[in-house]
């Protein structure tokens, strides 16, 4: 079973996000970039399917500039055994739908039965992408997962999913769509010698413009702004009392 | 231009987040229905009461009990083709079913609206609510998930009509096995009004039962940072924070957590912060109204027994 892992270049997660206000956008210019980290667990959870014997191949997908070819070899030393790099000319602020249809041509391209993504991105956060495209590829779907089970005929799995109410358990058909939520593993830290390994591995490039989708943007950002966080005036308590009494004053208990 | 709310269910109670959906509904459309996915059609009857409301279609299935995604979906996209906008409140139910209708009909959602500007332009937040983005859509069609803390909740009042539609049901790709439910007899994390929540500084989830305590005694619902969350101290429901809740209570007492972005990210609209920590110099200390700094233990205990 091949397995696709889609993963994005972001922000590096303990950064603080600041905006250029002329262009309107967030400042990336020589900001510290990482893998998104829910990838990571993402990267990890098909690794360990690999290593126990259940995937034939591990393919790391990434979208963006030349500066992204980083972000795939990350996981080439974390341990996938190939990347593919859909190369734009241009930071192109792609958003789900777009993601979507690429991701949905390579899938189909490369045949792939299993994609694991992160249930999110930490920069735009919006927690769409897997859902779109296992909607464009008619794939089943399971997000927020924290398990992940492979049957014995390896013809569907099991996931619990972490939703608002509990722990949801499905059983899934393959081809799926899993998004990963933060307590399905703890990924691995690539070693030195992987490192160096990784730039050996083959890593395709595919012209974003050779796949023919329609990347105009349906939804534009007209502005952005810090919302920051209100430095309010901080009063200090020594005791219960005093506490219980500012909170009764404040009418809030 | 009229406008659909998907109603979630807890049971047969509509969840706040839906009644918060039908809020924002009411700011972009003069004709609002519900849509009720169920197993049962007893189930839409609450929903029926609801301020605002045009009528509450209803679709009955099996399969709808636990919400299959790819029927779910299937579903609302064919619906859709009589309204302009699908609004439904920010939960993992709307999340996982809402992306894939943008799938079926071609169009972007847009995650977490906090605020309406016009017909077509949003405010939502990014990475992690340090960025508020003004977006504006130009799909045929809008669908959206709305912050539940960023609307008013829609009360009772209302006497809409309730109609049954029969549609194809989509082909399922998955069975539900089984549904752990948090037990809590405690007031819910995104609706109530006082929330006690703990972090790593604990230290053990025994350490974390005083915050159950505590919430007992204000009668609070409790919450955790994701720090507590990644150290087993309580399960993943609790947490609050860009991957987890977002919470906007009257009061918000933060016990041992420093205070990462993506933490703060999730409770900064609080009315009123308490600090209490052992560190003067955490963010969370920054972010409070009220700071005390000292042992933990010693001052939940003694909050727990003031009388």
């Amino acid at each position: 079973m091949k397995i696709i892992i889609p993963i994005k270049r972001v922000l590096d997660p303990y950064t603080q996000a600041r905006v250029d206000k002329q262009s309107q956008t967030v400042d990336l210019n020589n900001a510290k970039m990482a893998m998104n980290p829910f990838c990571e667990i993402a990267v990890e959870e098909a690794l360990k399917l690999q290593e126990a014997g259940k995937a034939s191949e591990t393919i790391a997908v990434s979208i963006g500039t030349d500066k992204t070819v980083d972000t795939l070899r990350t996981a080439l030393a974390m341990g996938v055994d190939k990347a593919i790099f859909v190369k734009t000319d241009s930071e192109l602020n792609l958003q789900p739908l777009h993601v979507g249809k690429i991701l949905a041509k390579i899938i189909e391209q490369e045949q792939a039965q299993l994609v694991f993504m992160g249930k999110q991105a930490v920069d735009n956060d919006n927690n769409q992408t897997g859902q779109i495209l296992s909607g464009l590829l008619n794939f089943s779907l399971g997000t927020f997962i924290s398990e992940f089970k492979l049957s014995d005929d390896g013809n569907s799995i099991e996931v619990s999913r972490e939703i608002d109410s509990g722990i949801e358990t499905r059983k899934l058909n393959i081809p799926a769509i899993v998004t990963v939520d933060l307590r399905l593993n703890e990924p691995r830290y690539a070693s030195l010698p992987n490192i160096m390994k990784a730039r050996s591995k083959p890593l395709e490039t595919i012209e974003l413009s050779s796949l023919d989708i329609d990347i105009t943007p349906r939804v534009k950002v007209l502005s952005v702004e810090e919302s920051g966080t209100k430095d309010r005036a901080a009063k200090e308590v020594q005791s219960a009392q005093e506490l219980y009494n500012e909170l009764n004053q404040l009418g809030v208990l | 231009m009229s406008a659909l709310v998907l109603i979630e269910l807890n049971g047969s109670e509509v969840s706040a987040n839906s009644r918060a959906a039908i809020t924002a509904a009411s700011q972009l459309s003069d004709t609002i229905d519900a849509l009720v996915l169920t197993n049962a059609i007893d189930n839409a009857s609450q929903a029926s009461t609801l301020a605002g409301l045009n009528s509450v279609k209803v679709i009955v299935n099996d399969e709808l009990e636990h919400a299959c995604v790819e029927v779910a979906s299937g579903l609302i996209a064919e619906v859709m083709t009589s309204y302009e906008y699908l609004i439904a409140g920010s939960s993992t139910y709307s999340k996982n079913i809402v992306p894939r209708v943008g799938a079926i009909l071609d169009v972007q959602p847009i995650s977490d609206v906090c605020e309406i500007k016009s017909k077509n332009t949003f405010v939502r937040p990014l990475y992690a609510g340090n960025i508020m983005a003004t977006v504006e859509s130009s799909d045929s069609k809008i669908l959206m998930t709305v912050r539940s803390t960023s609307f008013e909740h829609s009360q009772d009042g209302g006497s809409a009509s309730i109609e049954e539609l029969s549609l194809t049901m989509p082909e399922s790709h998955s069975t539900f096995v089984s549904l752990q439910e948090s037990q809590s007899e405690r007031p819910e994390l995104t609706t109530a009004a006082r929330i006690i929540s703990g972090g790593r500084g604990l230290g053990s989830k025994e350490n974390f039962a005083l915050i159950d305590q505590l919430a007992d005694k204000l009668d609070a619902a409790v919450g955790a940072s994701r720090a507590a969350v990644d150290a087993g101290f309580i399960s993943n429901d609790y947490q609050v924070g860009q991957t987890g809740k977002v919470v906007a209570p009257k009061l918000y007492i933060a016990v041992g957590i420093s205070g990462a972005i993506q933490h703060l990210a999730g409770m900064k609209d609080s009315q009123v912060i308490v600090a209490i920590n052992n560190d003067p110099d955490a963010p969370m200390c920054r972010m409070a109204d009220l700071i005390w700094h000292t042992d933990l233990f010693g001052a939940m205990q003694e909050m727990i027994d003031y009388n």
